[in-house]
């Protein structure tokens, strides 16, 4: 069995535990509730042996290095890490509760090797990247920003179950943070059936993002879009409640996903700023003789720390609590998104091995 | 006493945390600006960036508005330097402000508790154990030593009675100013290596020697003290693919004629000299007439020793031993045969080197053909004799950063300084325990309350778990 056949089952079986959790969510069935934990540590252990078969896979290729290099490679890991992170909350807390709110943004980042059409190829390293720094680097950054992904899951999670006036601002953050995070999503998979399951377009999803959708050639497809779009939104602000009604029937407590939130937060934030930024200003000062150059990448990396620092600030020394600092954490998980796939998509730069 | 006023005011303007929140925000906002503006690049990209945004009318004002304002070199501009003097002035001013109050709380001794105050702490365990007070007091002793903290004892409260207590780690809550005081750290290194730095470049072609190196900014002359030779570049690629596995150059370092050091350059591996660093940036191809290119062969006859030559692209070379004598008719970089089976070069770079040669013997015999570098089978002669292509010396030039950078230790002072403060802040913290030993009749009864600045929880487990012991 090789590392690909591997990959797939893990798919699969997070695209599953993710429906299984969700169907755990509605019903609270204890049955359920352990079938969605098996299949996720199931799905977890596959994509563990994968990763290691996919290391020794490149041993025989006569290439030899660790699967962390490319941005197929790094979403992978990340989905580990971020699955050993929730599973270890799973454990430790004896609560399933995050499972349906984590796993879809597992089958997510799945999901986008196959709609960027990226490639999973097991290549060379580049000179740059033939270097001791780029496991803990990588290895380092990506822990950190699933520990800011589990931050993001709590913080949502928060304002879902602590609000409900529609007029008060978290409310609206939260229900329209979450349709665009859908909506991107589902645009992107209209992109991804039309251009590759329809037409067989051979670039990547630079070329054709949103021409399904909000970019289309037709004015009156586009501007369906965005009505949609809007439709959707108006939809989720309008009937967000249910969702806290569900979350409601589980007993969890807004101080436990408070602390939860701080927690991973303080997990994420050392590990992300001697991984990311130290390690690779280091890096960065030996292979190009420059520590810090603005390059996009790096600067997105110091939006997020900055972030994440007034985070940490504006809790203890200013002691916001609440909606508030549930907010702030989900701020921080949409510049790391961004620091981690818009820059490798939109902008140029030093860090542009992960393009393809 | 104006003075002192307008001081204070000041004063009190950069201790304020809204300031800081501010300036943060300010920080992370412009610098997102920066990211989608394209810095120190051609004016080209730009304007076809604002044609897309603002419409081909209006790209040239919003160019020129974005030029003034700087927001094409944003992270050198005044603005942006003003900023990042404001945010370390807040830094500095906001950490001297709380030091002291934060020096109080860490110097403040520990005092023993009133009994009924027991059970308003946040961690706390009651637990009886048989035996006397005395060996009560053995086992509690041995429990606080345990948390790695040394028990201080008050027994004025009665004979029957003896409160323990102790905390360690109170220094850790100077572990923010440490992350801060790195910063600070770290951006007088930027500081320094921006002004008294040199942030450079120098082509070098393979054989050729530089005493000085060219600034980025002003492309000026910039003296090293001593010189640099390429003495040779090379790509290795992975297997028989255009896949490049590194680049390297051969470079030798020459002081008063002398060469003084001797180093092969890669990415990720540079030489370093007297405060000067080279790096392996770029490589390029020579133009061809400036420079006198050599190929080099290692040449054997059939059952003979091995002889390496070296030669220029129409000089002929003779095959020891043997009535053959070969000639070198073209070079090329880059070997590929079009359709037509015609050779071409498929692009500048080494990366398939190969020459033609021409073989004639003493009775006028002729054998040509394309000797390629990557390709071992090609360099076997009709007559068993073998001619291989080493190496082509001359072609090509190495593109190297220069910098000196005395900033640069600063810097990774700062960088341990503040992986340090990070670990003491995050998974250290100030821990208290205070113990109530009460003998009553053949057991004695203890009260435990603790504190901790962070991660209670944890600490709560590890008093758990040392604690329950003493009942078994």
């Amino acid at each position: 069995m090789g590392s690909p056949m591997l990959f797939g089952i893990a798919e699969v079986g997070y695209f599953v535990a993710m429906m299984v959790y969700i169907g755990y969510f509605m019903f609270k069935n204890k049955s359920v509730g352990i079938t969605a934990t098996a299949l996720a540590a199931g799905a977890f252990l596959s994509q563990t042996a994968a990763l290691i078969l996919r290391w020794v896979e490149s041993y025989g290729m006569g290439i030899g290095r660790a699967p962390l290099t490319n941005l197929y490679e790094s979403l992978i890991f990340f989905v580990w890490c971020l699955m050993l992170g929730y599973l270890i909350i799973e454990f430790k807390y004896k609560n399933r509760t995050f499972g349906a709110f984590v796993t879809p943004l597992a089958g997510l980042a799945l999901g986008f090797i196959d709609l960027t059409g990226i490639s999973k190829e097991i290549e060379p390293l580049v000179p740059a990247l033939q270097s001791n720094w780029l496991l803990a680097h990588v290895t380092m950054s990506f822990i950190a920003y699933a520990a800011f992904a589990l931050a993001f899951a709590t913080g949502m999670l928060y304002l879902v179950l602590s609000t409900e006036k529609r007029s008060e601002s978290s409310y609206i953050f939260w229900t329209v943070a979450g349709s665009v995070f859908f909506i991107v999503l589902a645009a992107m998979g209209a992109d991804y059936i039309k251009f590759k399951v329809i037409g067989t377009s051979q670039e990547l999803i630079k070329g054709f993002l949103f021409k399904a959708t909000f970019r289309n050639e037709s004015g009156f497809i586009a501007l369906l879009s965005f009505v949609a779009a809007f439709a959707l939104m108006f939809f989720v602000w309008r009937y967000g409640y249910v969702l806290k009604r569900m979350v409601q029937t589980f007993n969890i407590t807004l101080d436990f996903l408070e602390d939860l939130n701080y927690k991973v937060i303080a997990v994420g934030f050392p590990i992300f700023t001697l991984g990311g930024l130290i390690f690779g200003a280091i890096w960065a000062d030996q292979a190009w003789g420059v520590y810090w150059s603005w390059d996009p990448k790096e600067t997105w990396s110091l939006i997020s720390w900055l972030v994440y620092a007034f985070y940490l600030h504006a809790r203890f020394l200013r002691g916001w609590r609440g909606n508030k600092i549930a907010v702030l954490s989900s701020i921080g998980f949409i510049t790391v998104i961004f620091t981690y796939l818009g820059v490798n998509l939109f902008l140029s730069g030093l860090h542009s091995y992960g393009e393809a | 006493m104006a003075d002192k006023n307008i001081v204070d005011k000041i004063w009190k303007f950069f201790t304020s945390v809204k300031l800081a929140v501010v300036i943060i925000a300010v920080i992370a906002l412009s610098s997102m600006i920066g990211t989608v503006i394209e810095q120190d690049s051609s004016p080209e990209k730009n304007l076809k960036l604002f044609t897309k945004i603002f419409g081909p009318a209006n790209a040239q004002t919003v160019y020129k508005s974005a030029v003034a304002l700087g927001l094409t070199d944003m992270y050198h501009s005044w603005w942006f330097t003003s900023i990042l003097i404001c945010f370390s002035a807040n830094l500095i001013i906001c950490s001297i402000d709380k030091l002291p109050h934060i020096k109080r709380i860490v110097d403040e001794p520990l005092k023993p508790i009133d009994a009924k105050d027991f059970d308003n702490y946040g961690i706390k365990k009651e637990l009886s154990v048989d035996g006397s007070i005395e060996d009560a007091k053995t086992l509690v002793l041995a429990a606080i030593k345990k948390l790695g903290m040394t028990p201080n004892a008050s027994d004025n409260s009665g004979p029957n009675t003896i409160q323990f207590y102790a905390h360690k780690g109170r220094r850790t809550r100077y572990a923010v100013y440490v992350i801060h005081f790195s910063i600070i750290i770290i951006l007088i290194g930027a500081v320094i290596g921006n002004t008294l730095g040199f942030s450079g470049y120098l082509i070098l072609p393979e054989g050729e020697t530089s005493a000085v190196a060219y600034s980025r900014q002003s492309e000026k002359e910039h003296p090293l003290g001593f010189s640099i030779r390429c003495d040779d570049f090379s790509t290795s690629f992975y297997g028989l693919s255009d896949m490049p596995k590194d680049y390297a150059s051969w470079l030798s370092v020459i002081e008063d004629g002398k060469t003084v050091l001797k180093k092969t350059i890669g990415v990720n591996s540079p030489l370093k000299y007297k405060g000067y660093t080279f790096y392996q940036s770029s490589y390029g191809v020579v133009p061809q007439k400036n420079t006198r290119s050599l190929i080099i062969l290692n040449v054997t006859p059939k059952g003979g020793k091995t002889e390496q030559i070296s030669l220029g692209v129409g000089e002929s070379f003779k095959i020891p031993g043997t009535k053959f004598s070969g000639r070198l008719i073209a070079f090329t970089p880059a070997l590929a045969f079009d359709k037509n089976e015609r050779p071409y070069s498929y692009t500048e770079n080494m990366n398939n080197p190969a020459v033609y040669i021409e073989l004639t013997s003493e009775d006028n015999d002729k054998y040509s053909g394309w000797l390629v570098k990557r390709y071992p089978q090609t360099w076997d002669l009709p007559d068993g004799s073998k001619v291989e292509l080493v190496d082509n010396w001359g072609y090509q030039y190495t593109g190297l950063q220069v910098r000196k950078d005395p900033g640069v230790l600063l810097v990774y002072a700062g960088c341990l300084f503040m992986t340090i403060g990070l670990y003491c802040a995050f998974f250290l913290s100030h821990k208290k325990i205070w113990v109530l030993l009460q003998s009553e009749k053949t057991k004695v009864n203890i009260k435990i309350a603790a504190f901790a600045n962070k991660n209670k929880t944890g600490y709560e487990g590890v008093i758990n778990s040392v604690f329950n012991r003493l009942t078994h």
